[in-house]
């Protein structure tokens, strides 16, 4: 089972819906799954969608929170997922990109526990970005 | 034991002090070269890299490097591992005394 | 100076408590070292051949005395004795110990120093024009922008794993000293119908593949800076390569899709970030540019000067080779020579840093300066006090007039310490000085730029060296290529490659034949090593590197 990690810790998933990938340019579906080579502004945000997850198959490959950053310049306001082997340190980079959450897998979450995401989930304290934009 | 293989011993860097390590016969790890496990068989150096590779809270980047056994023990065949046994060369040792008065 | 807000002051205490806490969770297993290794660079620590390697940033190469003497502190306690100033505005300690680095990083905090993205694939120290402030031929001070930029990119959330490292440059005076052509993103400020603003050149590097970089945007308005290197670096960090490491730089973006292409993506990046920048960066902007007020300058007699002047040969020949125009009446800018003969090219050991953090206090209004060239600047002194400047300096082994010397090199610290490296570069350094000290044709040869790379990957820039020395490996031995005709200023261009390289024993010998060659084939003194061969080109120098080669032919 994987876990789901917010601002308050480890959840279990609540998405019930399937994800569409590749998808239809006709369709109009809830939710999509992207790759993390994904040129974020080909991505058609439809009416009806409510999700995207975003798969981060190596930590150290941070095009993600430039995609995450670009689906909110876009416009994009529904619910944003990263999924890989992220590493804790990384929550507060997630959050602050426009991610809401994080999936992980059941293995990742035995060896980073539940109490090294919540030490990084304070992610609005000490953000330069924040002070610089305002 | 291989014709073709050159020896080999099994170095890497100290994770908490940093400085170069050695893989003695008795499975610890020494500062001197001249302690190191002189590994003559392909198979045998393989395992023993393993066996160093499975001590990640101990070491970190282990790798085999050829020596020539000598009479004074084995003596790294390429530059780098001798720099790594004997220190930056521009100065005499890191504590060098004229680091003292300047 | 920029005093820190209470803001960095919490920002850096946190991130130091954070870096405590990823030590700990490294030893405890709770990270793999492939996890670690990333946290450890972004807070400048490496693993080289002896031990770890701490990189501490000298943000835009500014620091006071207090800060000069925290430095040599930290050498002292932590290290052995001495620190390596390198060509990117950074201090290397080359043997703490993995458990002690926390302990210094909050040492370096007490005085608003740190180590933050001096290493790894995310924007790297800002650097900026050593003389910035003081120089005679400066337009505006780059600082500022230089502070805004390193509160920009400190844990930028976006860019701290990139597909490669990505350095910025900043240069506000005629002169390029900051090597601008030769970064990721090069910033010249210049002035358009009384505004203040950039020409942005972006694409350049050393390393592999050299290139000089393009522009990008020929003026940049002052208050659109954050939200255009933003889309820059948004662009690099999606479109950049990541398959391959000798390509994921920009320079390979920018030469695989052509400027172009990179402009149009970089300017509908730019309109859709630039309205989330709503004016608090340009206020904190003009508050970061109070903070850095010229100095209290004073008047002085110098009488003493000039007579110490005319009747001291070796201390006005000091005078001449080590110091440049100020903006200031009677003040120069100082450069305290990292490159005794015979010493290692950028060390300076702990009582030399408290030494010069005195002179600072005492003569220079406090501050000093990290030069890329690996030397330290005193920025501001009134010509007065020269006389005592010297002879402090000449006490500690800082005295040596040799700046822009042949014997002035840069060099990277070379497989004496670098895990990366594939030959030695400071032993090369130094029998290079030694030969033409012995020589006593230093002065003679006059400006020259020599730089030595121990790789490819060129920390040396000896791409850009008048003469560059390139250190590789060839069946297990060391081997020495020379380039010549590299230039890192504003005519910047990438040296040519002369012949096949030269073993260690033979290099020195062949640097000399190439002086020879020179000093023979130029047509005045006063034509440089650069000028001559932009004249005659490549041909006679190849001839004197390989007279047998030619004989033969």
């Amino acid at each position: 089972m994987p876990v789901i990690v917010t601002d308050s810790g480890f959840q279990s998933d609540d998405w019930v819906g399937d994800y569409c990938k590749p998808c239809d340019p006709g369709s109009n579906p809830q939710a999509l799954d992207l790759s993390s080579d994904i040129d974020p502004d080909t991505v058609l945000l439809h009416s009806n969608l409510q999700m995207i997850r975003v798969n981060i198959h190596n930590f150290a490959d941070g095009r993600g929170f430039t995609i995450a950053r670009q689906l909110r310049l876009r416009g994009f306001k529904g619910r944003l997922r990263a999924r890989g082997n992220l590493i804790s340190d990384q929550y507060t980079m997630a959050r602050r990109s426009g991610f809401d959450e994080i999936e992980i897998t059941d293995e990742l979450a035995k060896r980073q526990t539940e109490s090294e995401w919540l030490f990084r989930s304070k992610w609005k304290e000490n953000d330069y970005q924040s002070l610089l934009r305002g | 034991m291989s014709a073709h293989f050159a020896p080999r011993i099994v170095t890497a860097n100290h994770l908490l002090q940093g400085g170069v390590i050695y893989l003695a016969d008795n499975d610890m790890w020494v500062d001197d070269i001249r302690e190191a496990e002189i590994l003559t068989d392909e198979a045998d150096a393989q395992l023993r890299l393993l066996f160093a590779e499975q001590q990640p809270d101990t070491v970190v980047g282990a790798y085999l490097a050829k020596v020539t056994v000598t009479e004074h023990g084995p003596e790294p065949q390429h530059f780098r591992d001798q720099l790594r046994r004997t220190g930056p060369s521009h100065y005499a040792h890191p504590s060098d005394k004229r680091f003292e008065n300047v | 100076m920029y005093k820190y807000t209470e803001f960095d002051k919490a920002f850096l205490l946190q991130r130091n408590s954070q870096f405590r806490a990823q030590v700990q969770r490294r030893i405890n297993g709770q990270l793999t070292e492939e996890e670690f290794k990333p946290l450890r660079l972004m807070n400048g620590l490496y693993l080289q051949l002896h031990a770890y390697m701490l990189r501490v940033a000298i943000p835009y190469g500014t620091l006071n005395s207090a800060q000069m003497r925290q430095l040599a502190y930290i050498a002292q306690t932590w290290d052995k004795g001495y620190g390596h100033f390198t060509t990117r505005q950074n201090i290397q300690y080359n043997w703490p110990k993995l458990s002690d680095v926390p302990d210094i990083l909050d040492t370096l905090a007490e005085v608003n120093l740190h180590a933050i993205q001096t290493s790894g694939n995310t924007i790297r120290n800002v650097t900026a024009d050593h003389f910035a402030g003081a120089a005679a031929d400066e337009i505006c001070d780059p600082r500022p922008y230089a502070e805004l930029i390193r509160q920009w990119s400190t844990d930028h959330p976006e860019f701290q794993f990139l597909g490669r490292k990505f350095k910025i440059a900043i240069n506000g005076a005629i002169q390029d000293r900051a090597v601008i052509r030769a970064h990721d993103i090069g910033l010249q400020i210049i002035q358009k119908e009384h505004k203040l603003g950039f020409k942005v050149i972006v694409g350049g590097g050393l390393g592999r593949t050299p290139m000089i970089g393009k522009t990008i945007r020929k003026f940049l308005p002052e208050s659109d800076l954050l939200p255009y290197i933003e889309a820059i670096l948004s662009v690099f960090n999606q479109s950049g390569r990541r398959d391959n490491k000798y390509k994921a730089r920009i320079k390979i973006t920018v030469h695989e899709k052509g400027i172009e292409d990179i402009r149009t993506l970089v300017e509908d990046r730019f309109h859709r970030i630039r309205p989330t920048y709503k004016g608090l960066d340009q206020n904190i902007l003009e508050s970061i540019k109070m903070q850095f007020p010229p100095p209290q300058f004073v008047k002085a007699d110098s009488t003493h000067f000039e007579q110490t002047y005319e009747t001291d040969p070796i201390f006005r020949s000091w005078v001449d080779i080590n110091t440049s125009e100020h903006k200031a009446d009677n003040y120069v800018i100082v450069s305290i020579s990292l490159k005794g003969h015979g010493q290692t090219p950028g060390d300076a050991t702990t009582k030399q840093m408290q030494v010069m953090a005195q002179v600072a206090e005492d003569y220079g209004h406090n501050e000093l300066r990290i030069s890329h060239e690996q030397n330290v600047i005193l920025p501001h002194v009134h010509k007065s006090n020269l006389p005592q400047i010297y002879k402090a300096l000449r006490n500690h082994g800082l005295a040596t007039a040799n700046i822009g010397l042949i014997s002035d090199i840069i060099a990277c610290p070379g497989m004496d310490y670098c895990a990366l490296a594939t030959a030695r570069s400071i032993p090369i350094a130094q029998d290079i000085a030694g030969r033409f000290k012995a020589l006593k044709i230093e002065h003679e040869i006059g400006p020259l730029k020599l730089k030595i790379s121990g790789c490819i990957n060129a920390c040396g820039h000896h791409h850009v060296g008048h003469i560059g020395i390139l250190g590789l490996e060839r069946a297990g031995k060391e081997y020495y290529q020379i380039t010549i005709g590299g230039d890192a200023t504003s005519t910047a261009a990438i040296g040519e490659r002369v012949g096949p390289g030269f073993s260690a024993e033979e290099i020195v010998d062949a640097v000399e034949r190439l002086i020879y060659a020179y000093l023979d084939m130029r047509k005045e003194p006063e034509e440089t090593f650069l000028r001559t061969y932009q004249r005659v080109g490549l041909a006679p120098f190849k001839t004197a590197l390989y007279p047998k080669t030619a004989l033969a032919a």
